[in-house]
């Protein structure tokens, strides 16, 4: 990561994290909208189930990274295992320490040597990581129901 | 405002170490009993929503600072994996509710891009048009605003008054004032209405004086020029290495703007100057709003002139709605109709990630899709976000009187920076 300080990529724009939990697991059917109209040599242009090109992990951090008088662009991703963590680069892009929290607060992801990092968006004794897959989309528990 | 030697930017960086966002109160204070903790929000009026910021004051001067957000996250992006992709249009604009226009647009060209959809020039242009309409609406919020919290109360008046005619030409065009959804996969959700031209030439008439009125209010205001002057600096390495972007970047002398260096929709087919100044203070932040508010009366003007005729939306029936007349007709309409209501259409898998310039910089948005219905993941680079990570460089050394002019200036929208 320090050798894309040198090539100029000097513009953190972001850090994405995906989780690609259950990536498919679903089968996707259906038409496809083309520019062409529906193109009936495409797979499962006409209706017949296909399953996604599997992922090589389940978590893909992506940076989106500029340089800012050239305009070039580039996106890295880095794949990680559940419980893996990633180097962090706040000290190569003082801008990643947000993106990192948030990625660390909605993901789950840990990244090391990290300044401060702690819950951005949610509480801070939030438990759970609410853009992962698994987390329930429903069913809060509520207090002062039932028994009490 | 003790500001003895303006117009005059730091060498160095600034940014605070170890934690880039947060500005530690140093161990050379003299005396700790002297530093006074405040909490500044999340309820106040100045800080454009629900924005807390802890100072640590020695007597009025800011020497820590750590901004708390959070307080207005409602979790707008695992909401749109739960919605077909065209319900989720939705939900960007009410993320920045300022920039509704824009945000819409980075999801909509998000979609085109992985649907590989050609949209009609009609509809482009007349994007365009509306996307810089915005600009000067978000740009109004923020003059009005900021000015107003530097107890210049008749500007937030004036700038609401055009604000005011800004969204009554959307209404015209969309049929909302704000959160339009307008923008569809495939080009706009209606035709642009008759008599829109007609309205938005008395507008590009109107504004520039109405220009000429703020600047004349503000631009030789002795008490403004004090107040906004050489405060909140940010030099040009300070603001790449922090990401900033949009009107506080080029405020500090970078000339970039992505509608120029990196164009979308017509826009290299259009005439218009990026405004830079290079101070890099609140003062320079306003004058390039103020300019780029010209300049969008410009681009406005010449999307009027360069309208061209056509369909406004993309013919792909898999994709964009059939028209309503033949619903009664078409049995085929019909059933497109249905589908794409009730289940949506469906994106080729990929992944993309799109910018635009949005009022306040870079607004990114990637998105995947794993071929179904739904989007597998949609991420918004909030430049409000980002901008907000500036505020401990900013306000080092900064009275706590200018911390208002300081938040003002980066001009953050907290719907954006929570989500």
């Amino acid at each position: 990561m320090h050798l894309r300080d040198e090539e100029g990529f000097n513009f953190l724009s972001d850090i994405a994290a995906v989780d690609y939990l259950g990536w498919g697991e679903r089968h996707v059917a259906g038409y496809f909208g083309t520019a062409a109209g529906r193109d009936l040599g495409s797979q499962s242009a006409q209706g017949f189930a296909r399953t996604p090109q599997p992922k090589p992990a389940r978590f893909a951090v992506n940076y989106q990274l500029t340089s800012v008088p050239v305009g070039r662009v580039v996106r890295v991703q880095v794949w990680l295992e559940d419980g893996q963590s990633v180097a962090s680069v706040v000290e190569v892009w003082p801008t990643a320490d947000w993106h990192e929290r948030e990625a660390f607060d909605m993901m789950g992801i840990v990244f090391d040597g990290h300044p401060n990092l702690s819950r951005i968006l949610m509480e801070d004794d939030w438990e759970g990581h609410p853009l992962r897959k698994d987390y329930p989309l429903g069913g809060e528990p509520v207090r002062f129901s039932g028994d009490e | 405002m003790a500001v003895t030697e303006p117009r005059r930017i730091y060498t160095g960086s600034r940014i605070p170490a170890p934690i880039p966002t947060v500005l530690q109160v140093p161990s050379d204070v003299t005396d700790p009993e002297d530093i006074l903790q405040v909490n500044f929000g999340p309820n106040h009026p100045s800080t454009h929503g629900v924005l807390r910021l802890v100072v640590d004051l020695s007597g009025e001067r800011v020497v820590g600072l750590r901004a708390v957000i959070g307080y207005l996250h409602t979790g707008f992006e695992k909401n749109m994996e739960q919605k077909t992709w065209w319900k989720a249009i939705t939900y960007p604009e009410r993320i920045d509710y300022v920039s509704f226009q824009n945000n819409e647009l980075v999801f909509v060209l998000a979609i085109e891009k992985l649907l590989e959809l050609e949209v009609p020039p009609k509809a482009t242009w007349m994007r365009m048009l509306l996307c810089e309409l915005n600009r000067i609406h978000s740009h109004l919020v923020f003059l009005g605003t900021s000015a107003l919290e530097l107890g210049a109360i008749s500007m937030f008046w004036y700038c609401f008054r055009e604000r005011d005619l800004v969204l009554d030409l959307s209404e015209l065009a969309t049929g909302m004032r704000m959160h339009t959804r307008y923008f569809q996969a495939g080009g706009l959700a209606e035709d642009v209405p008759r008599g829109f031209e007609a309205e938005c030439r008395k507008f590009v008439e109107w504004m520039p004086k109405a220009l000429d009125d703020y600047e004349a209010i503000l631009s030789r205001n002795e008490i403004w020029l004090e107040r906004t002057r050489g405060i909140g600096l940010l030099s040009a390495e300070d603001a790449i290495a922090l990401g900033q972007s949009g009107p506080v970047l080029r405020a500090s002398g970078v000339d970039w703007d992505l509608r120029r260096d990196r164009p979308y929709l017509a826009y290299p087919a259009l005439d218009f100057n990026v405004p830079v100044y290079p101070n890099g203070d609140v003062y320079d932040r306003y004058l390039v709003r103020m300019d780029e508010m010209r300049e969008s009366v410009r681009i406005i003007e010449q999307c009027l002139d360069g309208m061209p005729e056509g369909p406004w939306i993309a013919d792909d029936r898999k994709v964009v709605l059939p028209p309503r007349h033949e619903l009664h007709t078409s049995m085929e309409s019909l059933i497109h109709h249905f589908k794409i209501v009730t289940e949506g259409y469906r994106v080729p898998e990929g992944e993309v990630y799109v910018t635009v310039e949005s009022p306040r910089g870079e607004m990114g948005c990637l998105v995947v899709s794993d071929g179904g219905p739904k989007p597998w993941r949609v991420k918004f680079r909030a430049p409000s976000y980002v901008a907000l990570e500036a505020t401990a460089t900013c306000m080092r050394d900064s009275l706590v009187a200018d911390m208002i002019a300081i938040v003002g200036s980066l001009d953050s929208v907290m719907g954006e920076v929570d989500r």
